[in-house]
């Protein structure tokens, strides 16, 4: 049963509720894409085809598709094991999945510093051997946003393996199907809807982030200066039109996940009333 | 254990191993280096302990006020129906979608002294942007879905029968709320408001970005170490990282806990 919508009780509260979100949620993002649009189409391209502007979008992209690949198989794998494998200190292994999203992004940062940093053993070491920059390089935006974005792909597949029947592969099995077999036809159907739910997460996470980023890679233009990072440095220069432009394509490609992550959970709730 | 797994085992741990833990040696072992003097050197600095107190407070205040409205959000989307619900429900996740960078600039945009809402502050002379205020709303947006997210499954799960109960033995509606509702949807709350805490403390982009960076006013804990980092005191910046890192600890163990009692 509905509660009664028209009571006066309700509809304060709920008109409380929304206007909070108006200002908070709403206006904001309002706010924003109509200062994009302040001088039309012509001045948006404009700032959004600055070479400098360009290359960070492309760099960003790129970085956050690697990121979301990479941690499709890392995060899968681990789910598995943590469900179908036992092993001393499982639950305390299964608690530190979380760690990186409890560690604040600047400490990150600072961590990955010195561990990789050029005065650092592992830093000093790769420098010398064989030549590689890790920090202040793109290795090193690479390791942070992994490390960042490990959590996604692990806490989606993770309960969904949980729920999953072990019959109905040993029924697969008894039936003659191979290993493969049962991978690709019984277990990836069922997986695919949070797989792809936690690399949406991660590749929207790595688009954004900021904190973490910014200390492993510093700002060098055309290097390592992702779109949050040039957005940051356009706000600090007072470029207002400068920012916004970024602003609003990095705004329209988390919306596109949105809606991505959205249809997932409406078409699982289809599913699952079938 | 099937061979296979046993190898995809040791993959995963070694992947874990590299990639999660061995970063957390490094600051350990940089802040030990200097036999702990760096650490008790940072707590002995006033400016320092202004950036935790602002820390803090902005802590509270995003809690105090994301649980409050985040519960009553819960309540709206799982109680009421009325048009538009299934697009608020869509929003809801926005915070964590953008980056929080453009949060902070979005903050700027709206209530900036010359923006939509700002330029009548600014008119009052009460200062938003590059002051409390507007750390504050950056840090209630970035932080807005966690208590919702955890409320809502409970609060639908948990269904209307002993409310309803408790009205017709004629308890009032907030009777029932404090004594029924409260009870019952408590955990999950509380997990919520811990995940609260912990992005709130770390929240680093949007504050920056809305909070002009002025040292001993609008500097938090996390701005303190960017500070220290630009300023080549590395040792500085390490040992505030791992008092952070520290708090972070406990809210992990403290979320495992917690996450416990909510599933019974």
């Amino acid at each position: 049963m509905k509660e009664n919508k028209s009571t006066p009780g309700g509809l304060v509260l709920r008109g409380i509720t929304l206007s909070y979100i108006a200002l908070l949620i709403v206006l904001p993002v309002i706010a924003i894409s109509c200062k994009a649009f302040d001088g039309g189409i012509a001045r948006l391209w404009q700032e959004i085809s600055l070479p400098q502007a360009l290359f960070s979008l492309k760099i960003t992209l790129i970085l956050a598709l690697i990121i979301a690949i990479v941690n499709v198989i890392t995060g899968t794998a681990t789910a598995w094991v943590l469900v179908r494998c036992d092993f001393p200190l499982k639950r305390e292994i299964n608690a530190i999945i979380d760690l990186p999203f409890a560690i604040p992004t600047i400490v990150t940062g600072i961590m990955l510093v010195a561990l990789y940093g050029p005065r650092s053993f592992i830093g000093a070491f790769m420098q010398n051997k064989f030549n590689i920059e890790i920090i202040y390089n793109s290795p090193g935006i690479l390791i942070a946003l992994l490390f960042v974005t490990f959590p996604f792909v692990v806490r989606c597949v993770q309960p969904v393996l949980q729920e999953m029947e072990k019959e109905i592969e040993e029924a697969a099995m008894t039936l003659g199907a191979s290993p493969f077999q049962i991978f690709t036809k019984v277990i990836m159907p069922t997986l695919f809807p949070s797989v792809v739910t936690g690399a949406a997460l991660s590749f929207s996470r790595a688009l954004g982030e900021f904190g973490s980023v910014v200390i492993v890679a510093g700002n060098i233009p055309f290097k390592t200066q992702v779109a949050a990072v040039y957005v940051y440095g356009e706000i600090e220069s007072s470029n207002v039109p400068g920012a916004t432009g970024v602003s609003f394509i990095l705004l329209v490609c988390s919306f596109a996940v949105l809606l991505l992550l959205n249809f997932i959970q409406y078409w699982n709730r289809r599913h699952e009333e079938r | 254990m099937k061979k296979g797994d046993r190898i995809l085992m040791v993959l995963v741990l070694g992947w874990i191993g590299v990639l999660v833990l061995l970063p957390l040696s490094g600051i350990v072992r940089e802040v030990w280096a200097n036999g702990l003097s760096s650490l008790v050197e940072l707590l002995g600095q006033p400016t320092a302990l202004r950036a935790f107190m602002l820390t803090f407070w902005l802590t509270l205040g995003s809690v105090v006020v994301n649980t409050i409205f985040g519960t009553m959000l819960s309540f709206i989307l799982v109680r009421h129906s009325f048009r538009g619900k299934v697009f608020l429900e869509g929003i809801i996740d926005l915070p964590f979608a953008v980056s929080p960078v453009i949060a902070g600039f979005m903050f700027i945009i709206l209530f900036g002294p010359r923006g939509w809402i700002g330029s009548w502050f600014d008119a009052q002379n009460i200062k938003i942007i590059y002051a409390f205020p507007g750390m504050l709303l950056a840090t209630l947006f970035v932080t807005f879905p966690f208590v919702v997210r955890e409320v809502v499954p409970v609060l639908r799960e948990y269904g209307i029968d002993q409310e309803e109960a408790a009205m017709t033995l004629g308890a009032s509606r907030w009777q029932t709320f404090w004594k029924v509702t409260l009870p019952s949807i408590k955990w999950g709350m509380i997990y919520g408001i811990t995940l609260t805490i912990a992005r709130a403390i770390g929240e680093f982009g949007a504050v920056i970005v809305v909070s002009g960076g002025i040292i001993n006013k609008t500097q938090t804990a996390t701005l303190l170490i960017h500070h220290k980092f630009m300023d080549f005191d590395f040792t500085g910046a390490c040992a505030a990282a791992m008092v952070l890192a520290a708090v972070s600890f406990i809210i992990l163990i403290a979320m495992q806990y917690i996450f416990s009692k909510r599933k019974v």
